[in-house]
């Protein structure tokens, strides 16, 4: 197989405009992080004590064969910085082939790196939203390796002094799989940056390169082995995903592959403090292929060790195939790779002072697990509060609905029920709806005082949804004010009651069945708008009258 | 005034009388090609204040001093073979431009540098010429930017002739490392220039450009100056942005620069130093207007150096050092010292574990910074069946046998269960070094020693021979280490060639005292009479 790789790259044309653009871009340019070598106690206060772990279903299950799986995760979130990490390039998802690049990414000769600020800003937020220590002072090293993705021979990485380390992250599991709060360690986040992308040939004769990503700034998160099933690793995935969303640090969508997380996956006999050989899964694009594709491996690994075939087991890095449902040998690992780490001579020591962490954590929202508490102890059911705050956008339409004085039970179940279906039915989120949450609070009003039923209530949430608009202005103008005039239902009752002498006589006759279908016709005659209680009682107290 | 240092003879009583040395000076001068101001011999001229003295005056134009030298580079190089790329007709056509701005826009067009011929050291990058680091594997690269150092200099108004031979990315110290050519020495053909800068310091001497920019990681700027006898200077680490120039070793690797004079030195230095926002390690520290800090011969007292200390490093005058080297490093001194300095020998103990430090600490940086020369987005590729087929094609046929063989090293100093005994231990060495030399420069203001145990030696003398041509490198080896600056005046002669071979005193000042080093070489060099540091090539016809 011959090996061509993009001579696109290389021509003058090409490499001349990346050289007009490394000079005329339009962002602002980097400098430097201010390294004032101030020093300062970390503020943020070390790991807590593990949470008890309820066993989950699966976990079990695994336990009754004899059986528990230890998992731990490495998960990569592409920073949404401006600018990539070391150089001013921006970078755009699925944008032309090496058009974001420059001579400093491209790995030229002479090139420097200079960190963008924005990036150590990142890894501080993440860092204290994951509860970790923060490194006063921090820096950076070359891991190296040769691979055509990788421009300079080595990633710019942080090896044994990372910016952020011990910390953990709180979640709930969802009400479906059985419920429960978990608390995972976190070893470590460090800054890092991302390679380029070797697209294939369809022929498989030559390979391209592509280094649009070269260089953009990547945290990588290093979990303690803590997650015993599937489900704990892909909900453990998932509250990094409403982390860096909550943050603002990154998009978090995992099909572009700005969240990558690689599981490792070992299993031991119930007893046994030693691990198992652990075996590192790859390529899974969802929450739920990282719980299916972690459920297979950990019953692959039980059947083996049942099977007295544990040898089988070896350090290997194998790839989720989605269609088949199964994991499969990628490379099996020769030994520990010598990545040959020093310290990168090209960059100054990140210093913080306490003053600049400071002002990130004031600057920090409300993150998922605060919410999460707080709606709790609103009295909310746990479905509920993880519904609404596992979406920052949810989260934040329901909070403003309360902060226009609705109840949060009622906001609840409008956002849940009616909303939530439509969101889902038209695959819509809901900061693309017209609804605001001040219509939301008016809606609940108005029905809570009796000013429309609970029916129209809904029609007029369609209204809004699709149309936008006030709750005052629909029922202006489609009139429809809830008739709650005692006399004005009592002569609408006794027009059906003059209208329908048969029904009238069968009532009399014993037939009291037929009140339902004397209150339907008030209600059509009221188009809808009759104050059902009232209507309810002004008819029995008719029917029953004159017997 | 009274007329300064009346006994300048007696001084430099330690001058190796060769008569032949007015006999060469007398023919260099009647050169009708070459300016005389910038040949004259005694107290070394300015070129760039005659280039632009003659420019401003009308009495020469761009075109015509552009012309000078590159005649005369067009008679030398054939056998000094300075440069890998002469860019002679893109000179002239600067030259012309030059002195269309100026007829028409007079003296403010004219930039401190305009109408300087410049000779850049081929690692550094030039936008639109070839800049292969003196490598088979960059043959043909043009980058797509200028080095912050060149642009710099061409924003002052300079004139790139050309990109100057060196040894393979730096790595030597004769420039016979060179991947395309071997230079040789204007003082003696049959002799190396030094390295890694061979070049761009033979270019200076041959007067084939005016300055030129060199690099100096492990003394590639100080020991050719010294074998050339031209002024070089290393500045401090970080002084002068490193951004465009291929690494070598990062931590070590500083862009320095090559004159005829301190006073060129200075100007280019003022130029290129400061701060830069694309190398994080490029300094914030101020840039002073170093030449204005020299002060002219006419103006000298008769002891100008009064209250200066001045420790002569002991472990320099030592085993394995020419005795020649030797005698002029101490008439040297003893000229110091009778400009009024006090002159005393400090012993550094950690001298000599400078060298092994150095070449772990360098071979380490090496492996990785040359990781990126690997055929696939530029430079030579070597088509394969498979990617480590490409990747070891295009290395091995595209890099030099001395840049494999530091590349292995240095991979070998940073692998696992290697590390700690070989990197870690060197940095913390390197940590010893620069505690020594810190602390002996609270108690002198200059250190000086020799720039190279010896004067020029042959072509192949140390080709086979890679520890013989490592211990040449101990004179300032440490300088790196420390990321001090130093100064290197030619001081005298040693027996050898057909006209002696230059030898050069190296000055080494405190972090940012270039200003002082440059100072103090200035006095140094305008004193000593008597010598001239033109070689006898220029005589040649």
């Amino acid at each position: 197989m011959a090996l061509t790789l993009l001579r696109g790259i290389r021509t003058p044309t090409l490499f001349r405009r990346n050289a007009g653009l490394f000079f005329t871009t339009i962002h602002p340019p980097l400098s430097s992080f201010t390294t004032r070598a101030e020093s300062a106690q970390a503020t943020e206060s070390k790991a807590a004590p593990k949470s008890i772990q309820l066993a989950t279903k699966e976990a079990a299950e695994h336990k009754k064969q004899g059986f528990e799986a230890v998992i731990g995760i490495e998960t990569h979130v592409q920073l949404s910085t401006v600018t990539k990490a070391f150089c001013s390039c921006p970078y755009n998802y699925g944008s032309q082939p090496n058009s974001t690049v420059c001579p400093t990414c491209m790995g030229h000769p002479g090139t420097l790196p200079v960190l963008n600020a924005k990036v150590v800003e990142c890894a501080v937020k993440l860092g204290l939203a994951l509860n970790c220590e923060i490194s006063m002072t921090s820096k950076f090293d070359r891991k190296q390796y040769f691979y055509p993705d990788l421009p300079k021979g080595y990633q710019i990485s942080q090896f044994d002094i990372p910016i952020a380390k011990e910390g953990y992250l709180d979640l709930d599991l969802p009400v479906e799989f059985g419920g429960g709060h978990r608390r995972f360690g976190v070893t470590r986040v460090h800054i890092e940056e991302d390679a380029g992308k070797l697209l294939h040939s369809e022929s498989g004769s030559y390979s391209q390169v592509d280094l649009n990503r070269a260089g953009v700034p990547l945290l990588e998160i290093v979990s303690e082995p803590d997650m015993r099933t599937g489900i704990e690793a892909a909900e453990y995935g998932a509250e990094i995903q409403r982390l860096v969303r909550y943050l603002g640090v990154s998009n978090g969508n995992m099909q572009e592959g700005s969240l990558r997380c690689d599981v490792n996956v070992s299993v031991r006999p119930v007893g046994q403090s030693k691990f198992g050989t652990k075996v590192e899964i790859k390529n899974m694009n969802s929450f739920s292929a990282i719980n299916r594709a972690i459920d297979y491996e950990i019953s692959r690994q039980i059947v083996l060790h049942k099977e007295g075939q544990a040898d089988q087991i070896v350090q290997e890095t194998r790839l989720w195939d989605e269609s088949s449902q199964k994991t499969f040998t990628m490379r099996k690992k020769e030994g520990l790779a010598d990545y040959r780490y020093f310290p990168e001579p090209d960059l100054p020591e990140v210093v913080l002072t306490s003053d600049y962490i400071d002002e990130i954590h004031k600057s920090m929202p409300e993150l998922p697990e605060a919410k999460r508490r707080r709606y709790e102890n609103m009295g909310l059911s746990m479905q509920d509060v993880l519904f609404l705050a596992n979406d920052d956008n949810v989260a934040r339409f329901f909070d403003s609905t309360l902060e226009h004085g609705a109840d949060a039970k009622l906001a609840a179940n409008w956002i849940m029920g009616d909303i939530a279906a439509y969101l889902k039915n038209e695959k819509l989120s809901i900061d693309e709806i017209k609804l605001t949450p001040l219509e939301l609070s008016e809606l609940i009003a108005s029905i809570k005082n009796g000013t429309i039923s609970g029916k129209i209530g809904k029609e007029i949430l369609i209204e809004l949804i699709a149309k936008g608009g006030t709750v005052k202005s629909v029922i202006e103008e489609k009139d429809l004010v809830q008739i709650a005039d005692p006399a004005a239902i009592e002569a609408m009752v006794d027009q059906a009651l003059a209208d329908n002498p048969k029904q009238l006589e069968q009532y009399r006759a014993g037939k009291t069945k037929l009140q339902g279908f004397f209150a339907g016709q008030v209600m059509k005659a009221s188009k809808g708008k009759a104050n059902p209680v009232l209507l309810n009682k002004i008819l029995g107290e008719k029917l029953n009258a004159n017997s | 005034m009274p007329p300064p240092l009346q006994a300048q003879r007696l001084l430099l009583s330690h001058r190796r009388l060769n008569p032949s040395h007015r006999r060469r000076f007398t023919a260099v001068s009647s050169l009708p090609s070459a300016p005389a101001k910038t040949l004259a011999t005694g107290a070394a001229p300015s070129s760039i204040l005659s280039i632009r003295e003659s420019l401003l005056s009308g009495e020469r134009t761009a075109a015509d001093i552009t012309a000078d030298y590159l005649s005369r580079l067009r008679r030398t190089e054939p056998s000094v073979r300075s440069f890998i790329h002469v860019a002679d007709a893109a000179a002239e056509r600067e030259a012309e431009e030059l002195d269309r701005r100026i007829a028409t826009g007079g003296h403010d067009v004219v930039g401190p540098l305009a109408g300087v011929l410049v000779g850049v050291k081929d690692n550094l990058c030039t936008a639109n010429m070839p800049s292969t680091g003196g490598s088979q594997i960059l043959d043909g690269y043009r980058p797509a930017y200028d080095a912050t150092a060149v642009r710099r200099l061409r924003e002052a108004g300079a004139i790139v002739v050309g990109k100057t031979n060196l040894d393979e990315f730096g790595m030597g110290s004769t420039t016979e490392g060179s991947g395309f050519q071997v230079t040789t020495n204007p003082w003696d053909g049959s002799r190396v220039p030094g390295g890694s800068s061979g070049g761009s310091a033979s270019a200076v001497s041959a007067r084939q450009c005016v300055v030129s920019l060199g690099s100096d990681t492990g003394g590639s700027v100080r020991q050719p100056a010294s074998f050339c006898g031209v002024v070089g200077l290393k500045p401090t680490y970080g002084r002068v942005s490193r951004f465009g120039l291929m690494a070598y070793a990062s931590s070590l690797d500083v862009v320095g620069c090559f004159g005829s004079s301190v006073v060129d030195t200075a100007t280019i230095l003022s130029v290129i130093a400061g701060h830069d926002k694309m190398d994080s390690t490029s300094s914030t520290h101020d840039v002073p207007d170093y030449k204005s800090e020299l002060i002219p011969l006419d103006l000298l007292e008769s002891k100008p150096l009064n209250g200066m200390r001045i420790g002569i490093i002991r472990e320099t005058l030592g085993e394995g050092v020419d005795t020649g080297v030797i005698s002029s490093i101490k008439a040297a001194a003893s000229h110091l010292e009778q400009l009024g300095s006090v002159v005393e020998e400090v012993a550094l103990p950690s001298f000599s574990l400078g060298l092994p430090t150095y070449y772990i600490l360098a071979s380490s940086e090496a492996s990785s910074n040359l990781s990126r020369y690997d055929g696939i987005r530029y430079g030579r590729q070597i088509s394969a069946d498979d990617l480590n087929g490409l990747y070891g094609g295009s290395r091995a046929s595209g890099l030099g046998h001395e840049v494999k063989m530091r590349i292995l090293m240095g991979t070998y100093a940073l692998s696992a269960g290697y590390y700690d005994a070989y990197y870690k231990r060197a940095q913390q060495v390197r940590t010893l070094v620069k505690k020594s030399f810190n602390e002996a420069l609270e108690r002198y203001d200059i250190l000086v020693s020799p720039a190279a145990p010896s004067a020029a030696y042959k072509i192949g003398e140390k080709i086979n021979d890679p520890l013989a041509m490592y211990a040449g490198d101990i004179m300032t080896v440490n300088v790196n280490l420390a990321g001090l600056p130093a100064l290197v005046v030619p001081c005298g002669f040693v027996e050898g060639g057909s006209a002696g071979l230059p030898v050069g005193l190296q000055m080494i000042g405190s972090p940012f005292s270039e200003g002082n080093l440059l100072r103090v070489g200035h006095i140094f060099e305008q004193t000593l009479q008597n010598f001239s540091f033109v070689p006898p090539l220029l005589a040649e016809g």
